[in-house]
Protein backbone atom coordinates (compact mmCIF):
# COMPACT_ATOMS: atom_id res chain seq x y z
CA UNK A 1 0.00 0.00 0.00
CA UNK A 2 1.29 3.51 -0.74
CA UNK A 3 0.44 4.98 2.40
CA UNK A 4 1.88 7.60 4.80
CA UNK A 5 4.29 4.79 6.40
CA UNK A 6 5.40 3.96 2.91
CA UNK A 7 6.10 7.79 2.10
CA UNK A 8 7.93 8.35 5.06
CA UNK A 9 10.18 5.09 4.79
CA UNK A 10 11.31 5.89 1.22
CA UNK A 11 12.18 9.91 2.44
CA UNK A 12 14.20 8.25 5.24
CA UNK A 13 16.23 5.87 2.88
CA UNK A 14 17.05 9.06 0.46
CA UNK A 15 17.69 11.96 1.70
CA UNK A 16 17.71 14.04 -1.60
CA UNK A 17 13.80 13.23 -2.03
CA UNK A 18 11.35 15.90 -1.02
CA UNK A 19 7.62 15.46 -0.99
CA UNK A 20 5.25 17.92 -3.29
CA UNK A 21 1.63 18.79 -2.61
CA UNK A 22 -0.11 16.34 -5.13
CA UNK A 23 -3.99 16.18 -5.23
CA UNK A 24 -4.09 11.83 -6.32
CA UNK A 25 -0.78 9.97 -5.90
CA UNK A 26 2.27 10.39 -3.67
CA UNK A 27 4.82 13.13 -5.58
CA UNK A 28 8.85 13.33 -5.14
CA UNK A 29 10.68 15.73 -6.15
CA UNK A 30 13.80 14.68 -6.98
CA UNK A 31 17.21 15.78 -8.01
CA UNK A 32 18.32 14.79 -11.12
CA UNK A 33 21.58 13.54 -10.16
CA UNK A 34 20.20 11.12 -8.08
CA UNK A 35 16.99 10.18 -10.52
CA UNK A 36 18.87 7.03 -12.11
CA UNK A 37 19.56 5.01 -8.85
CA UNK A 38 16.39 6.11 -6.99
CA UNK A 39 14.25 4.71 -10.00
CA UNK A 40 16.31 1.71 -10.02
CA UNK A 41 15.88 0.99 -6.00
CA UNK A 42 12.30 1.47 -7.06
CA UNK A 43 12.29 -1.00 -9.35
CA UNK A 44 14.33 -3.23 -8.01
CA UNK A 45 13.18 -2.84 -3.70
CA UNK A 46 9.41 -1.26 -4.11
CA UNK A 47 8.64 -3.48 -6.61
CA UNK A 48 7.91 -0.67 -9.34
CA UNK A 49 8.01 -2.42 -12.25
CA UNK A 50 5.92 -0.78 -14.69
CA UNK A 51 6.62 2.85 -16.21
CA UNK A 52 3.95 3.99 -17.13
CA UNK A 53 4.59 7.67 -18.68
CA UNK A 54 6.92 9.86 -18.63
CA UNK A 55 6.62 13.31 -19.98
CA UNK A 56 7.64 17.29 -19.29
CA UNK A 57 6.42 20.39 -18.57
CA UNK A 58 7.22 24.11 -19.87
CA UNK A 59 6.94 26.76 -16.77
CA UNK A 60 7.31 29.09 -18.91
CA UNK A 61 9.71 31.96 -20.29
CA UNK A 62 10.32 33.53 -16.72
CA UNK A 63 10.67 30.78 -14.30
CA UNK A 64 13.71 30.49 -13.00
CA UNK A 65 13.64 26.56 -13.93
CA UNK A 66 11.78 26.39 -17.26
CA UNK A 67 11.98 22.84 -17.67
CA UNK A 68 11.29 19.57 -15.58
CA UNK A 69 10.40 16.29 -16.24
CA UNK A 70 7.07 13.66 -14.96
CA UNK A 71 7.89 10.12 -14.68
CA UNK A 72 4.57 8.05 -13.40
CA UNK A 73 5.67 4.92 -12.21
CA UNK A 74 3.25 1.82 -11.35
CA UNK A 75 3.26 -1.29 -8.95
CA UNK A 76 1.07 -4.18 -9.19
CA UNK A 77 2.21 -5.00 -5.80
CA UNK A 78 1.28 -1.82 -3.77
CA UNK A 79 -1.09 -1.07 -6.51
CA UNK A 80 -0.84 2.37 -6.99
CA UNK A 81 1.15 5.39 -8.41
CA UNK A 82 4.29 6.70 -8.16
CA UNK A 83 5.18 10.42 -9.37
CA UNK A 84 8.78 11.52 -9.77
CA UNK A 85 9.09 15.13 -10.42
CA UNK A 86 12.69 16.69 -11.61
CA UNK A 87 13.75 19.92 -12.53
CA UNK A 88 16.54 20.55 -15.28
CA UNK A 89 19.12 22.66 -13.75
CA UNK A 90 19.79 24.61 -17.50
CA UNK A 91 17.34 26.15 -19.14
CA UNK A 92 18.95 26.69 -22.68
CA UNK A 93 20.01 23.26 -22.83
CA UNK A 94 17.74 21.17 -20.89
CA UNK A 95 19.39 17.77 -19.60
CA UNK A 96 17.78 14.99 -17.59
CA UNK A 97 19.27 11.37 -17.27
CA UNK A 98 17.62 8.58 -19.41
CA UNK A 99 16.04 6.31 -17.51
CA UNK A 100 16.17 3.91 -20.71
CA UNK A 101 18.47 1.48 -19.47
CA UNK A 102 16.28 0.86 -16.58
CA UNK A 103 12.63 0.63 -17.97
CA UNK A 104 12.85 0.45 -21.85
CA UNK A 105 9.51 1.66 -21.96
CA UNK A 106 10.81 5.14 -21.84
CA UNK A 107 13.01 4.73 -24.90
CA UNK A 108 10.02 6.22 -27.15
CA UNK A 109 8.75 8.83 -24.32
CA UNK A 110 12.39 10.32 -23.66
CA UNK A 111 12.62 10.67 -27.67
CA UNK A 112 8.75 11.85 -27.55
CA UNK A 113 9.66 14.64 -24.95
CA UNK A 114 12.77 15.25 -26.74
CA UNK A 115 10.71 15.99 -29.39
CA UNK A 116 8.58 18.14 -28.41
CA UNK A 117 10.28 19.79 -25.56
CA UNK A 118 13.56 19.90 -26.47
CA UNK A 119 14.97 17.96 -23.64
CA UNK A 120 18.39 16.09 -23.77
CA UNK A 121 18.55 12.55 -21.93
CA UNK A 122 21.82 12.03 -21.65
CA UNK A 123 22.86 8.28 -22.55
CA UNK A 124 19.89 7.62 -24.10
CA UNK A 125 20.51 4.82 -26.76
CA UNK A 126 18.78 6.39 -30.00
CA UNK A 127 17.65 10.32 -29.09
CA UNK A 128 16.51 11.32 -32.00
CA UNK A 129 12.77 13.12 -33.23
CA UNK A 130 9.98 10.63 -33.07
CA UNK A 131 6.77 12.63 -34.31
CA UNK A 132 8.07 15.67 -36.73
CA UNK A 133 11.05 14.70 -39.13
CA UNK A 134 14.53 14.59 -38.39
CA UNK A 135 15.21 17.95 -39.91
CA UNK A 136 12.32 19.88 -37.93
CA UNK A 137 13.93 22.62 -36.09
CA UNK A 138 11.56 23.46 -33.31
CA UNK A 139 10.16 22.27 -30.45
CA UNK A 140 6.38 22.42 -30.57
CA UNK A 141 4.97 21.99 -27.17
CA UNK A 142 7.43 24.99 -25.41
CA UNK A 143 5.59 27.70 -24.45
CA UNK A 144 6.71 30.25 -26.92
CA UNK A 145 5.62 27.54 -29.99
CA UNK A 146 2.47 28.87 -31.77
CA UNK A 147 -0.26 26.25 -31.76
CA UNK A 148 -0.53 27.72 -35.44
CA UNK A 149 3.24 26.51 -36.31
CA UNK A 150 6.00 28.20 -37.50
CA UNK A 151 7.37 28.51 -41.63
CA UNK A 152 9.59 25.76 -42.37
CA UNK A 153 10.47 24.16 -45.29
CA UNK A 154 9.30 20.68 -46.22
CA UNK A 155 12.52 18.28 -46.08
CA UNK A 156 12.09 16.56 -49.22
CA UNK A 157 13.64 18.80 -51.81
CA UNK A 158 12.69 17.35 -54.72
CA UNK A 159 9.10 17.37 -54.01
CA UNK A 160 9.59 21.29 -52.52
CA UNK A 161 10.21 21.59 -56.19
CA UNK A 162 7.64 20.14 -57.95
CA UNK A 163 5.08 20.97 -55.70
CA UNK A 164 6.40 24.63 -53.94
CA UNK A 165 4.50 23.73 -50.80
CA UNK A 166 5.98 24.39 -47.33
CA UNK A 167 4.93 24.53 -43.48
CA UNK A 168 2.80 27.22 -43.13
CA UNK A 169 0.71 28.93 -40.46
CA UNK A 170 -2.33 27.00 -39.87
CA UNK A 171 -5.38 29.57 -39.91
CA UNK A 172 -7.34 29.60 -36.33
CA UNK A 173 -10.56 29.97 -38.21
CA UNK A 174 -12.51 27.00 -37.85
CA UNK A 175 -10.85 25.56 -34.59
CA UNK A 176 -8.92 24.55 -32.97
CA UNK A 177 -11.96 24.90 -30.32
CA UNK A 178 -11.32 25.75 -27.00
CA UNK A 179 -13.70 26.62 -24.08
CA UNK A 180 -12.07 29.39 -21.43
CA UNK A 181 -12.61 28.10 -18.02
CA UNK A 182 -13.83 31.02 -16.41
CA UNK A 183 -17.40 31.80 -15.89
CA UNK A 184 -20.66 29.66 -15.93
CA UNK A 185 -20.40 26.24 -17.94
CA UNK A 186 -22.95 26.92 -20.82
CA UNK A 187 -21.35 30.33 -21.21
CA UNK A 188 -18.05 28.05 -21.96
CA UNK A 189 -19.02 25.85 -24.64
CA UNK A 190 -15.74 25.22 -26.96
CA UNK A 191 -15.49 28.16 -29.62
CA UNK A 192 -12.51 28.38 -32.40
CA UNK A 193 -10.01 30.81 -31.58
CA UNK A 194 -11.18 32.87 -34.41
CA UNK A 195 -14.62 33.48 -35.14
CA UNK A 196 -13.75 36.46 -37.82
CA UNK A 197 -15.77 35.14 -40.69
CA UNK A 198 -18.44 32.12 -39.86
CA UNK A 199 -21.25 30.44 -41.97
CA UNK A 200 -23.24 33.63 -40.85
CA UNK A 201 -20.47 36.20 -41.08
CA UNK A 202 -19.18 37.11 -44.24
CA UNK A 203 -15.63 36.12 -45.07
CA UNK A 204 -13.66 39.32 -45.31
CA UNK A 205 -11.29 40.26 -48.07
CA UNK B 1 -21.35 -1.70 -77.22
CA UNK B 2 -20.13 -5.19 -75.75
CA UNK B 3 -16.44 -6.00 -75.99
CA UNK B 4 -16.97 -8.95 -78.85
CA UNK B 5 -17.74 -6.11 -81.08
CA UNK B 6 -15.20 -3.96 -80.03
CA UNK B 7 -12.80 -6.72 -80.69
CA UNK B 8 -14.22 -7.46 -84.00
CA UNK B 9 -13.47 -3.78 -84.70
CA UNK B 10 -10.35 -3.94 -84.37
CA UNK B 11 -9.62 -7.04 -85.86
CA UNK B 12 -11.35 -5.44 -89.33
CA UNK B 13 -8.94 -2.80 -88.85
CA UNK B 14 -6.27 -5.02 -89.61
CA UNK B 15 -7.87 -6.74 -92.89
CA UNK B 16 -7.08 -5.30 -96.61
CA UNK B 17 -10.31 -3.61 -96.73
CA UNK B 18 -11.10 -2.31 -99.88
CA UNK B 19 -13.06 1.30 -100.18
CA UNK B 20 -16.38 -0.57 -100.87
CA UNK B 21 -15.71 -2.64 -98.03
CA UNK B 22 -16.08 0.56 -95.83
CA UNK B 23 -19.22 1.75 -97.47
CA UNK B 24 -21.04 -1.51 -97.26
CA UNK B 25 -20.24 -4.65 -96.44
CA UNK B 26 -22.63 -7.43 -95.48
CA UNK B 27 -20.74 -10.24 -93.64
CA UNK B 28 -20.13 -7.85 -90.98
CA UNK B 29 -23.29 -5.98 -91.09
CA UNK B 30 -25.02 -5.46 -87.53
CA UNK B 31 -21.05 -6.14 -86.33
CA UNK B 32 -19.92 -2.98 -86.29
CA UNK B 33 -20.51 -0.01 -84.63
CA UNK B 34 -19.30 3.52 -85.15
CA UNK B 35 -18.03 5.81 -82.12
CA UNK B 36 -15.57 8.07 -80.72
CA UNK B 37 -12.40 6.91 -79.52
CA UNK B 38 -12.72 8.74 -76.32
CA UNK B 39 -16.07 7.38 -75.81
CA UNK B 40 -14.97 4.07 -76.03
CA UNK B 41 -11.47 4.74 -73.94
CA UNK B 42 -13.65 6.65 -71.13
CA UNK B 43 -16.24 4.10 -70.76
CA UNK B 44 -13.52 1.58 -70.34
CA UNK B 45 -11.95 3.71 -67.61
CA UNK B 46 -14.59 4.64 -65.88
CA UNK B 47 -16.17 0.99 -65.59
CA UNK B 48 -12.64 -0.05 -64.20
CA UNK B 49 -11.11 2.56 -61.77
CA UNK B 50 -8.52 0.71 -59.57
CA UNK B 51 -8.33 2.60 -56.31
CA UNK B 52 -5.00 3.79 -54.13
CA UNK B 53 -6.26 3.49 -50.70
CA UNK B 54 -4.35 6.06 -49.00
CA UNK B 55 -5.96 5.31 -45.67
CA UNK B 56 -4.41 8.31 -43.15
CA UNK B 57 -6.89 8.69 -40.13
CA UNK B 58 -10.64 7.30 -38.88
CA UNK B 59 -11.35 8.35 -42.51
CA UNK B 60 -10.34 4.75 -44.01
CA UNK B 61 -12.50 3.09 -41.62
CA UNK B 62 -15.50 4.37 -43.84
CA UNK B 63 -13.52 3.58 -46.75
CA UNK B 64 -13.45 0.47 -45.81
CA UNK B 65 -17.09 0.07 -45.02
CA UNK B 66 -17.70 1.09 -48.95
CA UNK B 67 -15.94 -1.83 -50.19
CA UNK B 68 -17.59 -4.07 -47.87
CA UNK B 69 -21.05 -6.06 -48.62
CA UNK B 70 -23.72 -3.32 -47.44
CA UNK B 71 -22.27 -0.29 -49.28
CA UNK B 72 -20.86 -2.72 -52.10
CA UNK B 73 -18.35 -0.21 -53.78
CA UNK B 74 -17.97 -3.24 -56.27
CA UNK B 75 -21.57 -2.07 -58.07
CA UNK B 76 -19.16 0.24 -59.58
CA UNK B 77 -16.16 -1.49 -60.78
CA UNK B 78 -13.86 -0.37 -58.17
CA UNK B 79 -13.82 -2.89 -55.18
CA UNK B 80 -9.93 -3.83 -56.71
CA UNK B 81 -8.14 -1.84 -54.03
CA UNK B 82 -4.52 -1.93 -54.53
CA UNK B 83 -1.89 -1.18 -51.75
CA UNK B 84 1.19 -0.63 -54.91
CA UNK B 85 0.49 1.92 -56.65
CA UNK B 86 1.83 0.82 -59.64
CA UNK B 87 -1.75 -1.09 -60.17
CA UNK B 88 -3.74 1.39 -59.04
CA UNK B 89 -4.99 5.10 -61.00
CA UNK B 90 -7.29 6.46 -58.47
CA UNK B 91 -5.63 7.58 -55.07
CA UNK B 92 -8.29 7.94 -52.70
CA UNK B 93 -6.83 10.02 -49.30
CA UNK B 94 -8.54 8.97 -46.48
CA UNK B 95 -7.49 10.92 -43.53
CA UNK B 96 -5.35 13.32 -41.86
CA UNK B 97 -2.39 14.67 -44.63
CA UNK B 98 0.24 15.30 -41.70
CA UNK B 99 3.86 17.41 -43.23
CA UNK B 100 5.63 14.04 -42.31
CA UNK B 101 3.71 12.17 -44.39
CA UNK B 102 3.12 14.71 -47.15
CA UNK B 103 5.86 13.64 -49.05
CA UNK B 104 5.30 10.31 -49.01
CA UNK B 105 1.70 11.06 -50.09
CA UNK B 106 3.26 12.77 -53.26
CA UNK B 107 6.03 10.05 -54.33
CA UNK B 108 3.12 7.39 -54.06
CA UNK B 109 1.04 9.87 -56.51
CA UNK B 110 4.16 9.83 -58.59
CA UNK B 111 4.65 6.31 -59.00
CA UNK B 112 1.04 5.70 -60.10
CA UNK B 113 0.55 5.28 -63.66
CA UNK B 114 -1.23 8.29 -66.26
CA UNK B 115 -3.90 8.83 -66.26
CA UNK B 116 -4.63 8.70 -62.07
CA UNK B 117 -7.03 10.88 -60.06
CA UNK B 118 -7.13 11.74 -56.21
CA UNK B 119 -9.71 11.83 -54.39
CA UNK B 120 -9.70 13.97 -51.15
CA UNK B 121 -11.84 11.92 -48.79
CA UNK B 122 -13.40 13.76 -45.48
CA UNK B 123 -12.12 17.36 -44.27
CA UNK B 124 -8.84 16.77 -43.42
CA UNK B 125 -7.57 15.49 -46.06
CA UNK B 126 -9.99 18.46 -47.99
CA UNK B 127 -8.79 21.62 -45.91
CA UNK B 128 -7.06 19.96 -43.02
CA UNK B 129 -10.64 19.56 -41.19
CA UNK B 130 -10.82 20.52 -36.93
CA UNK B 131 -6.30 20.18 -36.54
CA UNK B 132 -5.63 23.36 -37.43
CA UNK B 133 -2.15 23.04 -35.86
CA UNK B 134 1.23 22.96 -36.35
CA UNK B 135 1.59 19.57 -37.91
CA UNK B 136 -1.34 19.31 -40.13
CA UNK B 137 -0.84 20.22 -43.89
CA UNK B 138 -4.32 21.97 -44.11
CA UNK B 139 -5.57 19.87 -47.84
CA UNK B 140 -3.80 17.27 -49.52
CA UNK B 141 -4.27 19.92 -52.65
CA UNK B 142 -1.23 21.27 -51.48
CA UNK B 143 1.16 18.63 -52.64
CA UNK B 144 -1.35 16.85 -55.17
CA UNK B 145 -3.53 17.76 -57.86
CA UNK B 146 -7.36 17.09 -56.86
CA UNK B 147 -9.98 15.90 -58.68
CA UNK B 148 -13.08 15.22 -56.02
CA UNK B 149 -13.03 16.80 -52.38
CA UNK B 150 -15.88 15.20 -50.31
CA UNK B 151 -17.41 16.99 -47.40
CA UNK B 152 -17.63 15.17 -44.01
CA UNK B 153 -16.19 13.98 -40.72
CA UNK B 154 -15.94 11.79 -41.91
CA UNK B 155 -18.03 11.40 -44.59
CA UNK B 156 -20.93 8.18 -45.04
CA UNK B 157 -20.19 5.48 -46.99
CA UNK B 158 -22.73 6.94 -49.25
CA UNK B 159 -20.73 10.41 -49.81
CA UNK B 160 -17.85 8.64 -51.21
CA UNK B 161 -19.79 6.59 -53.57
CA UNK B 162 -21.29 9.75 -54.28
CA UNK B 163 -18.08 10.99 -55.08
CA UNK B 164 -17.48 8.41 -56.92
CA UNK B 165 -19.61 8.61 -59.16
CA UNK B 166 -19.38 12.43 -59.43
CA UNK B 167 -15.59 10.54 -60.77
CA UNK B 168 -16.86 8.61 -63.23
CA UNK B 169 -18.60 11.39 -64.97
CA UNK B 170 -15.73 13.35 -65.02
CA UNK B 171 -13.63 10.57 -66.51
CA UNK B 172 -16.74 10.34 -68.81
CA UNK B 173 -15.84 14.12 -70.13
CA UNK B 174 -12.12 13.96 -70.73
CA UNK B 175 -10.35 14.41 -74.19
CA UNK B 176 -8.53 10.91 -73.63
CA UNK B 177 -7.30 11.04 -76.70
CA UNK B 178 -5.54 14.76 -77.17
CA UNK B 179 -4.06 13.98 -73.63
CA UNK B 180 -2.30 11.13 -74.67
CA UNK B 181 0.00 13.72 -76.71
CA UNK B 182 0.43 15.63 -73.48
CA UNK B 183 3.56 15.04 -71.12
CA UNK B 184 2.50 14.55 -67.20
CA UNK B 185 3.22 17.40 -65.32
CA UNK B 186 6.55 17.71 -62.95
CA UNK B 187 6.62 14.45 -61.24
CA UNK B 188 9.28 13.94 -58.51
CA UNK B 189 12.30 11.87 -60.21
S1 LIG C 1 -12.15 14.19 -41.58
FE1 LIG C 1 -12.74 13.54 -39.53
S2 LIG C 1 -13.03 11.32 -39.72
FE2 LIG C 1 -11.84 11.99 -41.49
S3 LIG C 1 -9.72 11.73 -40.92
FE3 LIG C 1 -10.29 13.82 -40.40
S4 LIG C 1 -10.91 13.73 -38.25
FE4 LIG C 1 -10.92 11.65 -39.05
Amino acid sequence: MIDEDFTKSLLQKHSYLTQQDSVDWVTFECVPEKLLSFVESLRDTEGFEILVDLTAIDHGEGADFRYSTVIHLYSLVQRGYLRIHSTCTDNDKPEMPSVSSIYPAANWHERETFDMFGIHFSDHPNLKRILMWDEYPHFPLRKDFPLAGIDTPLPADDVVEVTQASVEPAPMMGGPFVSSNSGSMSDSEPRAKDESWTEKKEKPV
Amino acid sequence: MGFACFKRLVRNKHMHMTASDVAYNGKVEGDVVVTRADAVINWIRQHSVWPMPMGLACCAIELMASAASRYDISRFGMEVMRFSPRQSDCMIVAGTVTYKMAEVVRRIYDQMGDPKWVVAMGACASTGGMYRSYSVMQGVDNIVPVDVYVSGCPPRPEALLDAMMKLQDKIGNESSVRNLRKTSAGAVK
